[in-house]
């Protein structure tokens, strides 16, 4: 049997009940206390059983880093890599076996950084992983050395001056790399962490969920105006695909497309209900998605987006892969290997 | 005017001009139709990195040389007996190698006043006497050929480049080659366009029958087919024949294959080859750089295929982490290294030898690595087939360590009967293979088997045995993360024990001594095989005896390697590099080994090998100038 979702059609499917006791290791969990990763592992765990997989047909792969230690602590098949490289492993394994359901855990470092190459080629090709990069805005195995999507002028062991380098938008990035699912989220926020996810198991190719997470020992509160629950609702739009796109407290603040083509915040009072941008995910072009990840600010984070900001059907990689294998025409036999050593030209010496 | 006909055991010809002059296409055929006339055979491709240098330069020098015989020969030959240069640079560029007394055919059109000076000839040295102790044939190819074409409704520019085909016909004729083969080459090459079709058969003929009517060619050669072992014969090169090793590993092995790749000289060759065998099982992935190439075989392998990556020694510096993750994941992985001149970018499409110790040690921590080495361009496809063989059943990468002269160049084959194909089933591990305290099933992922040390190969998707593993040092057994002191030392060495055990499971170290009488031995790897063998028999025929071996494992060697270098005098290691081997068998075996290096971007030239084996030997030197591979048959 198979799952009812289309992008998991090759997947076994189980009859069993699951939950989340199930996909627990026996392994102890080693992240600092407190650390959000325990959060996301959770939910991850929370959520796995809804998919009615297979548990063996499940697969996590990671790099290097804090959060790559994710694959120990699920029952699942896991492979721990090596810095950055795995969605190139990941991406051999999923191509070669369509009936696994294939994860990737990666870090602002890991992904973006040593692996920002894998990253991008990963989403351009569409290979069908889902890739969850738990972005802390810091080093946090190395011990706290600025990262690739840390602040300028961050100081830290490596940059006592403050660092100098302009920091990626990892959403941004993913969108400009052809990604064909794009979405942000929150270690905190459990329910909205678990709808990302599931909408990104349904998602044919390669989906990449940004998960913002707090490292509290080397950068403690980085998304506390996104957390905290007195300011949060001032600061956070939750992207709802179809819903006009509203937030602040009570919703008076809205996002507008311009006569300029431009998109901006605006108060609603000030525009009709009509002109506010209603959130389409499913657009073909990333235009609207990338101004909307452009939005925030970065030293407030006033204007963050989170949820899905693209989801477009395209092909996997791995389905035309399978397609160009099975247009080839029958499997070879062994004639036709004998035929293959021949080739066109032979001679006989007795 | 029925010519007369000499019958000569062997001949070497070089064909060389522009790069864009098609020289490559022109050896090739010629291969092509010697091969299926029944010659024993060997080429050497030598072209420039540049796809285009710059036309008529000593740089855009494009040669290929083949060397066929009526007996079974070792080497594309050391100095040509033809040359045929398509313009002054190209003459210029190999004059040298050419044999005394060789015959030179040269196209006279190419040889204006710019042309020499562009390649520093003060004057015509087709004019001056500077040729006069070869045979010169001056023929003014490119207006031969236009003219032959005359009639057809092609530019002057399409006649001109048939050039090529002209030449090819009057050597055919010249050295009595058939024509059939290449004739439907051109077919098929040229289908959708009639008219160059049509004018390059023409060409062909017209060089064909200028060679039979023009008095410049009192004689024409003939060269019986050769005694080889019997069986069914094609041509091919290292590549090729790699790739053809891997396609039929795979299915000996009951498994898909996988290559992750990404394109480099020499090698890129494997992956187009394998990109066309999609019936057989065969996934090709080209990666977006090296690291992702090796990344995803390994994914592959982990989840149950043959992994394969291909790639030359820049390629493999940049793989060297994955390869380490290989060794502590223990699966089986398969990485070809189709070595080329280094360091850095160094020399794309010349041969060297100089990454045996990088295959060796290039990796961070223990982290030993089976390595086998091909000795001819046939001989890839089993060299591929034992490297898929011992990954596989060692659950190990492995090391395959091809070069540029082996991928390249091309030699007659027997093909392989399928059924006689080693049987190279995997079982994967589908059961829990231990109990816990409680006496409940459980799965160890390095729980090893007792006679191979391997550890059980249990792919996704198996119920039961989900597992984590990854490059953080694991307890032994159970896999788990494990920092212990006495386990880092146990599981070092017993990953080292594991390839040292392959020892016992590879041929033992076979000595070739016609005579039984030698005291210095000829060791060698890889493809410096044939000029090995070449001079050994040179050597031997001066009188002396000489006794060879060669490694096909360089890691680990065969276990009577040490016994067998023992028993001699003196040990010759002949290498591409500068005693890469040489250092290996001194460290290992306390031997004291001569290394006799060259790093030119070519294959060695027996008869300097010759003479660097005679330099060693206890009596008085023989008089080497007498001394052909060619003369002693
Ligand atoms: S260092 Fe930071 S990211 Fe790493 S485990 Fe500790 S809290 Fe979590």
């Amino acid at each position: 049997m198979t799952t009812d979702i289309p992008a998991l059609e090759l997947v076994p499917r189980t009859d069993e009940k699951q939950s989340a006791k199930d996909f627990k290791s026996d392994q102890e969990v080693r992240w600092c206390p407190g650390c959000g990763d325990y959060a996301i592992l959770a939910a991850v765990q929370g959520f796995l059983p809804s998919l009615g997989l297979k548990r063996e047909n499940i697969v996590f792969v990671s790099g290097i880093g804090c959060s790559s230690r994710f694959p120990y602590y699920l029952d699942t098949y896991g492979v721990h890599s090596i810095h950055g490289r795995a969605p190139a492993i990941a991406t051999g394994l999923s191509v070669s076996r369509p009936d696994l359901s294939v994860w990737v855990i990666t870090g602002d470092g890991d992904a973006l950084s040593i692996g920002g190459n894998h990253l991008i080629h990963a989403l351009r090709r569409n290979v069908n992983l889902k890739i969850l990069l738990f972005n802390n805005r810091i080093y946090g195995l190395t011990k706290g050395q600025y990262s690739p999507t840390s602040e300028v002028g961050k100081i830290t062991k490596s940059t006592p001056l403050g660092s100098l380098d302009y920091p990626f938008n990892p959403v941004s990035l993913a969108l400009g790399a052809e990604a064909t699912f794009v979405a942000r989220t929150i270690d905190s926020d459990r329910k909205h962490l678990t709808s990302v996810l599931a909408q990104a198991a349904a998602h044919e190719g390669a989906a990449l969920v940004e998960i913002y997470q707090n490292c509290n020992i080397f950068n403690d509160g980085a998304f506390e105006p996104l957390k905290d629950a007195g300011i949060r609702d001032e600061h956070l739009i939750r992207l709802e695909a179809g819903q006009p796109i509203r937030f602040g407290v009570d919703g008076h603040r809205g996002v507008v497309r311009g006569s300029d083509g431009q998109v901006r915040v605006v108060e609603v009072a000030d525009v009709a209900e009509s002109d506010l941008l209603v959130h389409q995910p499913g657009a073909d072009d990333p235009g609207v998605a990338f101004a909307l990840s452009r939005l925030v600010d970065p030293e407030t984070l006033d204007k963050t987006a989170i949820g899905v900001f693209r989801d477009v059907a395209r092909p996997s990689y791995d389905r035309q892969v399978r397609e160009q294998l099975a247009a080839a025409g029958e499997p070879a036999s062994s004639e036709d290997l004998t035929a293959l050593l021949q080739g066109p030209d032979t001679w006989t010496v007795v | 005017m029925a010519k007369e006909r000499t019958r000569r055991s062997d001949v070497i010809i070089r064909f060389a001009g522009d790069s864009g002059d098609g020289m490559q296409l022109t050896g090739d055929r010629f291969t092509s139709a010697t091969a299926s006339f029944g010659n024993d055979l060997s080429t050497l491709p030598d072209f420039p990195a540049e796809i285009r240098a710059p036309a008529g330069t000593l740089p855009g020098v494009s040669a290929f040389q083949i060397h066929f015989a009526d007996h079974d020969i070792m080497t594309p030959g050391d100095a040509p007996d033809v040359l045929v240069a398509m313009n002054p640079a190209a003459l210029k560029a190999n004059i040298g190698d050419l044999a005394r007394g060789g015959t030179i055919i040269v196209n006279t059109d190419e040889f204006t006043k710019r042309a020499l000076q562009k390649v520093g000839y003060d004057s015509d040295p087709l004019a001056d006497d500077s040729l006069a102790s070869y045979s010169l044939h001056a023929i003014p190819l490119t207006s031969l050929t236009v003219g032959a074409l005359e009639s057809f409704d092609i530019t002057k520019k399409e006649a001109e480049r048939a050039k090529n085909m002209f030449a090819l016909g009057l050597l055919s004729w010249l050295y009595h080659r058939p024509m059939d083969q290449t004739k439907v080459f051109l077919t098929e090459k040229f289908g959708k366009k009639p008219e160059i079709l049509a004018a390059n058969l023409a060409a062909l003929e017209a060089g064909w029958s200028f060679g039979e009517t023009t008095e410049t060619f009192e004689v024409q050669y003939e060269v019986r087919p050769a005694a080889l072992p019997g069986g069914t014969y094609r041509n091919i090169t290292g590549n090729v024949a790699l790739s053809y090793g891997l396609v039929a590993a795979a299915r000996c092995s009951g498994l898909g294959l996988f290559l992750g790749s990404y394109p480099i000289t020499p090698a890129s060759d494997i992956l187009h080859e394998l990109s066309r065998h999609k019936r057989f099982g065969v996934t090709t992935f080209q990666a977006e750089d090296e690291i992702a190439g090796i990344g995803a075989a390994l994914g592959a392998a982990y989840g149950g295929a043959i992994g394969v990556t291909t790639t030359s020694g820049p390629g493999l510096a940049l793989k060297s982490e994955t390869l380490g993750l290989a060794v502590a994941l223990e699966l089986p992985l398969v990485v070809i290294d189709v070595q080329r001149g280094g360091p850095s970018t160094g020399l794309p499409t010349k041969t060297e030898q100089a990454d045996l110790l990088q295959a060796m040690f290039g990796r961070n921590g223990e982290a030993p690595v089976p390595i086998v080495a091909p000795q001819s361009p046939g001989d890839c496809f089993f060299a591929a087939l034992e490297a898929v063989r011992i990954a596989t059943k060692y659950r190990t990468p492995v090391l395959l360590l091809s070069d540029g002269y082996l991928a390249n160049g091309a030699e007659p084959w027997r093909i392989p009967d399928v059924a006689d194909l080693p049987d190279l089933t995997v079982s994967f591990t589908t059961e829990p293979n231990d109990t816990d305290a409680d006496g409940n099933p459980v799965f160890q992922p390095f729980l090893r088997d007792p006679q191979t040390l391997a550890r059980p190969w249990a792919v996704p998707g198996t119920a039961g045995l989900e597992h984590r593993i990854g490059g953080i040092e694991k307890a032994d057994v159970t896999g788990a993360i494990s920092y212990d002191p006495a386990n880092h030392d146990h599981m070092v060495r017993t990953r080292q024990a594991k390839v040292d055990g392959i020892a016992a499971d590879i041929p033992p170290l076979v000595v070739d001594d016609p005579t039984g009488e030698a005291d210095v031995l000829v060791l060698g790897w890889g493809s410096t095989y044939g000029p090995i063998a070449a001079a050994c028999r040179m050597v031997r025929e001066a009188g002396h005896p000489v006794a060879q071996a060669h490694l096909r494992h360089l890691n680990p060697f065969p276990a009577n390697t040490g016994d067998v270098l023992r028993r001699y005098r003196r040990v010759i290691i002949p290498e591409m590099n500068l005693g890469q081997l040489s250092l290996l068998i001194r460290g290992t075996f306390l031997v004291d080994a001569r290394p006799v290096t060259q790093v030119r971007g070519l294959p060695f030239r027996s008869e300097d090998l010759a003479e660097a084996i005679l330099a060693e030997m206890p009596a008085e030197q023989p008089d080497m100038s007498t001394l052909t591979e060619e003369s002693l048959t």
